[in-house]
C-alpha cells in the first residue's frame, strides 16, 4: 500500500509542547501527536520529528516514546521565533511532506505557523487533514476532514504542508523505555527573538458567555435532529458543473461581499 | 541372588542420574537475573517452612494434607533408609524394620493419592500425574518385599526354585527400575516428582521470605528505572520480556508447581471465561525457561484457547508465541491464587512483571489503558479531571486542610473517589462519623494525588514511582499520627508500597483502613451507634481483596457490623477465600472479554446467601457490584451503614 521502503518520500513532523486543558500541565499535543502518528504510518523509521525549543523539555520524551529512534531539536529560547529556524532546517533538508497540528496548545496558538511556513517554502498547504491514503514520489491522495464526519478527497503533488485534524488517527501510546532511549539531536541556532511578540502584554482570556440553545423539540427524535442537523445558514452554494472561471468569479465576489478584499 | 548386586547398582546409577539432572535443572534457573538470597539461612529454615507454612496452606484440604504427610514423609524416610540398607548394605534389623514402617506409611498415603486419581476433579492435571500414584504404590510394595529378608521375616535363602527365582528377580528388577525412575530420575528431569526437589529449594530461596512464619508480603517490588544520567541502567529493558528477565528464584518458584490447580479453582478471571488460568500460566513459564512447547500440558487450558500451540525459549519474548498478552491483562491482581497456592508461588508478581514490559517498553496497554495512564500523568487522576476540582466534594464538609493546619491527629486520605459522585457518598458518611467521634482530622485537599495503584498494576511503574515520590514529598511537610483511607487500594499502596523511596513521611505513622479505625473508635467508646434494624433482611459482607488478602484485615469490618447487631450471613467464599469483584488490577480498564462478568458472579455469591444487603469496605467494589443489573441486593459501604446509625445526643445528654 504505502511505499514504506521508498526513501524518496521524506516526511517531517513538527511537534510542539501541548497543554492539558484541565491541569494546564505540559503534555504531548493532541494534534501534533497525530501528526507523528501519521508520519509513522507514511515513513516508519524514516520519519523525522522536529521541535523548536528546549531540548531538556520532558514532554519530548513522550513523543519519542511513540517509537522514534531520534528527535531533532532546533534550540530556541522561550521567546524565540520558530519560523526562521524551521524554514532554515526544512530548506536545507530534502523533506517533501511536512505534517503538524493545526495550532499549538500553548504560546501564541495563532495557527499561523503552517501558513507562514508554507508561504516561505512555496509549498501548497492542506489544512485539516484526516488521513493520507496514498503517497508516491510525485503526489499524494489526501482526505480532508469536514464537519460532521464528512471527508473530501484531494490529490496534491509533492512537496506539501499538511495540518492534521482531530479526525486523524489517534496518537499511539507512549512508552517510557523507548522514550528514554531515543537520541535527541540538538541543532544550535543563533538566537532569534520574536520582537513583536515580546512587546505584547499577555493576560488570561475571559471565557465568552455561551449562547443558550433553546431546543423546542418535544421528543427524542427531534432533539437528535436538532443536535445533528447542519446549521441552516442560508448563503453559500455548491458549484459543481460551472467552469473554473465561473467558480473563481464566485469566490472573488464572495470575498468582496464579505469585505475580505477591497 | 542377582538382586544382591543389581539392586545397589540400580539405586546408585539412578542417584547419579538424579544428581546430574539436578545440576542441569539448576542451570536452567540460573539463566534468570541475579537476586541476593541468604543461602545458609534459607536452607536451615527450609524444613520449618515446609512443615509450618506450606502445610498451613495444604491443611485447608484435610484429605490432601494427611495424604501428603503419609506419602511424602514416608517416601523421604524410606528413601534415606533404602540408601542405608540397600545401597550401603548396612545390616541392621532395626533399620530394616524402620524401612518397612516408612514404606507402609507411604503405601497407605499412596492409596489415597490413587483414590483421588480415580475420578480427579478438573483442576488437577492429568497426563504423567495419572501414573504417579501407581509408581508410588509400586515403589512401596517392591521395596517392602525387597526389605523383608533384611528384616529377617523371610530367610535369606528363600527360594522358589531356579525358574521362580529368575522370574521373581526380573519382575522385581523391572519394578525397582520403574518406580525409582519416577522417584529419583523424574525428580530432577522434569517428571511429576520435580515439585519435591524444586519445591524444597523454592521454600529455601523464596523471593519473599517475609511470608514465612505467618508474615505477609504483598507489596509489589519496584522496577529499577533507567535514567539517561546513569550509564549503568541506560539501555536497560524494563519489566520482563523473556524468561531470562525474571529473577532466578522466580524461575525456581515456577518449577515448584505441583499442578494441583487450586489457583485455577479460585481464579475469578478463569471462572469468568477470560483467557487466564494461573496454573497454565505457571506451566507456560516453565515451558519458557526450559524451552519447548506446551504440548505435554495435561490440565485445563486458558478458557477458549487451544493447548499445544505455545512455544517458548529462555531468550524468546514471552508474548510472542508463549502466552498472549490478553492472558496477562485478564488478571485482577486479587491474589486469590497466591493465597491458595500450597507451593507459595507468586503469580501476581510474575504477571505484573510481564505487564511492565508491555506498558513501559511496548506501549501496548489495551483498551482504555493508554488513556487512563495519560490522564494520570497529566492530571494525577485516572479520569483526567481538573486537579483543582479534587476538593469540590468537600465544599460543604467544613474539613480542615493540611496546608492550613500543618499538624493533626488523623489525616484522611480521600483518594480518587473524590471525583466520583457515588464514592462521595461514602466519603461524606465517613466524615460524618469522624465528626460524631470528635476526631481531629484534616485532608490534603488538592495536594493529594492519585495513589498510583492503577498505574502500577497496569505496569507503569515509572508513573507509580513519580506519584509515590510526590505524595511522600507532600506528606513529609506535615505532622500526623494516623493516616486513614476508605479506599483499600490506596491503603495498600500507602502501607506496603510507599517504602523504599527514601522518605520518612510515613515513619511511625499508623496507616489504617477506615473500618479498622472506626472499630477502634467504637472500642474506645468514642462513637456511639444505634442498633441496625434490618427489618428481617439478611446482610452479608464482601471482603475486598486489597483489605483482606493483601492486608489481613478480616475482623474489623465484621466487628463493626456485629456492633450494630448485624449477624452476617457469610458467603461461601469469604475471608481469605473471598472472590474478587473484578475491579482490581486495572481489569475494568483493560476490559478483556470473557463469557461472563466477574461482578455478576460475585453478586450471585451474594444472592445465594439470601441477603438483601451487601456491606463492602471499598468504593471500587461498590462501583463494580452496583454495576450489576437489578434486581439485586443493595450495596452499602460500612461507613454508610454506620453513619445511618449515629446516636443523636438526646436533650440534656452530654454537652
Ligand atoms: S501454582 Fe500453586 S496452586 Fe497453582 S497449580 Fe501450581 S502449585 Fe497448585
Ligand atoms: S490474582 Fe486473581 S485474577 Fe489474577 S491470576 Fe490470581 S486468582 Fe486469577
Ligand atoms: S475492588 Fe474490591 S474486590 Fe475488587 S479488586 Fe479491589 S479490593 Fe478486590
Amino acid at each position: 500500500m504505502l511505499p514504506n521502503g521508498e526513501h524518496s518520500v521524506k516526511v517531517v513532523s513538527l511537534v510542539s509542547i501541548g497543554r492539558h486543558p484541565q491541569s494546564g500541565r505540559s503534555r504531548r499535543a493532541e494534534q501534533d501527536g497525530r501528526a507523528v502518528e501519521l508520519g509513522l504510518k507514511l515513513a516508519g523509521d524514516n520519519l523525522t520529528v522536529v521541535h523548536a525549543g528546549d531540548s531538556q523539555e520532558p514532554v519530548l520524551r513522550q513523543y519519542a516514546g511513540m517509537g522514534l529512534n531520534a528527535l531533532t531539536v532546533l534550540s530556541q529560547e522561550a521567546d524565540g521565533d520558530a519560523l526562521p529556524l524551521m524554514y532554515d532546517f526544512l530548506s536545507q533538508s530534502d523533506a517533501n511532506v511536512l505534517l503538524m497540528g493545526i495550532r499549538a496548545e500553548s504560546g501564541e496558538s495563532s495557527g499561523m505557523l503552517p501558513y507562514l511556513l508554507a508561504e516561505k517554502l512555496g509549498w501548497p498547504l492542506l489544512s485539516r487533514v484526516a488521513d493520507i491514503v496514498h503517497i508516491n514520489q510525485r503526489e499524494a491522495e489526501v482526505l480532508l476532514a469536514l464537519p460532521r464526519g464528512q471527508r473530501r478527497s484531494v490529490t496534491v503533488s509533492l512537496p506539501f504542508v499538511a495540518t492534521i485534524d482531530n479526525a486523524a488517527i489517534e496518537a499511539r501510546q507512549t512508552a517510557f523505555g523507548p522514550g528514554l532511549r531515543a537520541k535527541i539531536n540538538l541543532i544550535e541556532n543563533q538566537k532569534i527573538t520574536d520582537d513583536t511578540a515580546t512587546a505584547w502584554q499577555i493576560s488570561p482570556a475571559k471565557p465568552r458567555p455561551k449562547r443558550m440553545k433553546v431546543v423546542k423539540a418535544k421528543n427524542a427524535a427531534d432533539r437528535f435532529k436538532a443536535a445533528t442537523a447542519k446549521p441552516a445558514g442560508g448563503g453559500g452554494k455548491i458549484m459543481k458543473n460551472e467552469t473554473p472561471a465561473e467558480k473563481a468569479q464566485a469566490i472573488f465576489d464572495l470575498l468582496l461581499e464579505e469585505k475580505v478584499i477591497r | 541372588m542377582i538382586l544382591d548386586w543389581l539392586l545397589p547398582t540400580l539405586i546408585a546409577v539412578l542417584l547419579v542420574l538424579a544428581g546430574i539432572g539436578a545440576v542441569r535443572r539448576a542451570n536452567l534457573w540460573r539463566a534468570g537475573q541475579a537476586e541476593k538470597v541468604d543461602v545458609i539461612a534459607g536452607l536451615m529454615a527450609m524444613p520449618k517452612r515446609y512443615l509450618h507454612d506450606l502445610h498451613h496452606v495444604v491443611e485447608r484440604d484435610k484429605y490432601m494434607s494427611r495424604t501428603h504427610v503419609a506419602t511424602g514423609g514416608g517416601f523421604v524416610l524410606a528413601m534415606a533408609l533404602v540408601v542405608l540398607v540397600h545401597l550401603f548394605g548396612i545390616e541392621s534389623k532395626i533399620l530394616a524394620w524402620m524401612l518397612l514402617g516408612a514404606l507402609t506409611m507411604m503405601f497407605c498415603g499412596a492409596l489415597f493419592v490413587f483414590k483421588r486419581r480415580i475420578n480427579p476433579p478438573s483442576r488437577l492435571s492429568k497426563g504423567p500425574w495419572m501414573r504417579l500414584p501407581k509408581n508410588l504404590l509400586v515403589f512401596s510394595i517392591t521395596f517392602f518385599v525387597l526389605t523383608l529378608p533384611a528384616a529377617g521375616v523371610l530367610p535369606e535363602s528363600f527360594t522358589l526354585g531356579a525358574m521362580g527365582n529368575w522370574i521373581l528377580t526380573i519382575v522385581l528388577s523391572v519394578l525397582v527400575l520403574l518406580s525409582l525412575s519416577e522417584m529419583l530420575f523424574g525428580m530432577t528431569w522434569g517428571g511429576p516428582m520435580k515439585h519435591a526437589f524444586a519445591g524444597a529449594l523454592h521454600l529455601a530461596f523464596h523471593r519473599r521470605p517475609e511470608r514465612f512464619g505467618g508474615g505477609r508480603s504483598t507489596g509489589l517490588k519496584a522496577v529499577e528505572l533507567a535514567s539517561d544520567s546513569n550509564s549503568m541502567t541506560f539501555g536497560k529493558i524494563h519489566g520482563v520480556a523473556k524468561p531470562s528477565d525474571f529473577k532466578w528464584n522466580q524461575l525456581l518458584g515456577f518449577d515448584a508447581c505441583v499442578q494441583c490447580g487450586r489457583c485455577e479453582a479460585v481464579c475469578p478471571a478463569f471462572a469468568a471465561g477470560q483467557p487466564l488460568n494461573p496454573k497454565k500460566l505457571i506451566q507456560d513459564m516453565v515451558v519458557g525457561f526450559a524451552g519447548g512447547t506446551d504440548e505435554k500440558y495435561a490440565g485445563s487450558p486458558y478458557p477458549n484457547k487451544e493447548v499445544g500451540k505455545a512455544k517458548g525459549g529462555v531468550d524468546q519474548i514471552i508474548t510472542e508465541g508463549l502466552i498472549s498478552s490478553e492472558t496477562l491483562w485478564s488478571c485482577t491482581t486479587c491474589r486469590a491464587c497466591v493465597e491458595e497456592c500450597p507451593m507459595m508461588i507468586e503469580h501476581v508478581d510474575a504477571i505484573v512483571d510481564m505487564r511492565r514490559f508491555l506498558t513501559l517498553e511496548k506501549g501496548e496497554t489495551p483498551n482504555k489503558g493508554a488513556q487512563v495512564l495519560e490522564n494520570i500523568i497529566a492530571t494525577d487522576n485516572p479520569n483526567g479531571h481538573s486537579p483543582a476540582s479534587r476538593t469540590h466534594w468537600a465544599a460543604d464538609q467544613n474539613l480542615k486542610v493540611m496546608k492550613d493546619v500543618k499538624q493533626v491527629d488523623v489525616l484522611f486520605w480521600v483518594s480518587d473517589g473524590a471525583f466520583d459522585m457515588r464514592s462521595q457518598r461514602i466519603l461524606r458518611s465517613f466524615v460524618k462519623l469522624l465528626k460524631a467521634a470528635n476526631v481531629d482530622v484534616a485532608i490534603l485537599g488538592d495536594e493529594e494525588l492519585d495513589s498510583g495503584d492503577v498505574a502500577r498494576r497496569l505496569g507503569d511503574d515509572a508513573t507509580f514511582q513519580s506519584l509515590a515520590k510526590r505524595n511522600l514529598a507532600v506528606l513529609s511537610q506535615y505532622q500526623f499520627n494516623k493516616i486513614v483511607t476508605t479506599d483499600p487500594h490506596a491503603f495498600h499502596c500507602l502501607k506496603n508500597e510507599y517504602g523504599g523511596f527514601g522518605s520518612d513521611a510515613l515513619k511511625g505513622v499508623d496507616v489504617l483502613h477506615h473500618t479498622t479505625f472506626l472499630n477502634q473508635l467504637i472500642k474506645e467508646g468514642r462513637l456511639e451507634l444505634d442498633a441496625f434494624a434490618s427489618n428481617g433482611g439478611k446482610v452479608t459482607y464482601h471482603d475486598p481483596c486489597y483489605l483482606g488478602r493483601y492486608n489481613g484485615e478480616y475482623e474489623a469490618p465484621r466487628e463493626l457490623l456485629a456492633s450494630l447487631g448485624i449477624k452476617i450471613a457469610e458467603m461461601e467464599r469469604s475471608g481469605y477465600r473471598s472472590r474478587c469483584c473484578g475491579g482490581g488490577g486495572g481489569a475494568p480498564i483493560t476490559d478483556i472479554p470473557g463469557e461472563r462478568r466477574i461482578a455478576d458472579m460475585r453478586m450471585e455469591d451474594v444472592t445465594s446467601t439470601g441477603a438483601d444487603m451487601v456491606a463492602v469496605g471499598c468504593q471500587q467494589c461498590t462501583a463494580m457490584l452496583e454495576g450489576v443489573v437489578e434486581p439485586r441486593p443493595v450495596i452499602r459501604d460500612i461507613a454508610e451503614i454506620l453513619a445511618g446509625q449515629i446516636r443523636e445526643p438526646k436533650e440534656g445528654e452530654r454537652v
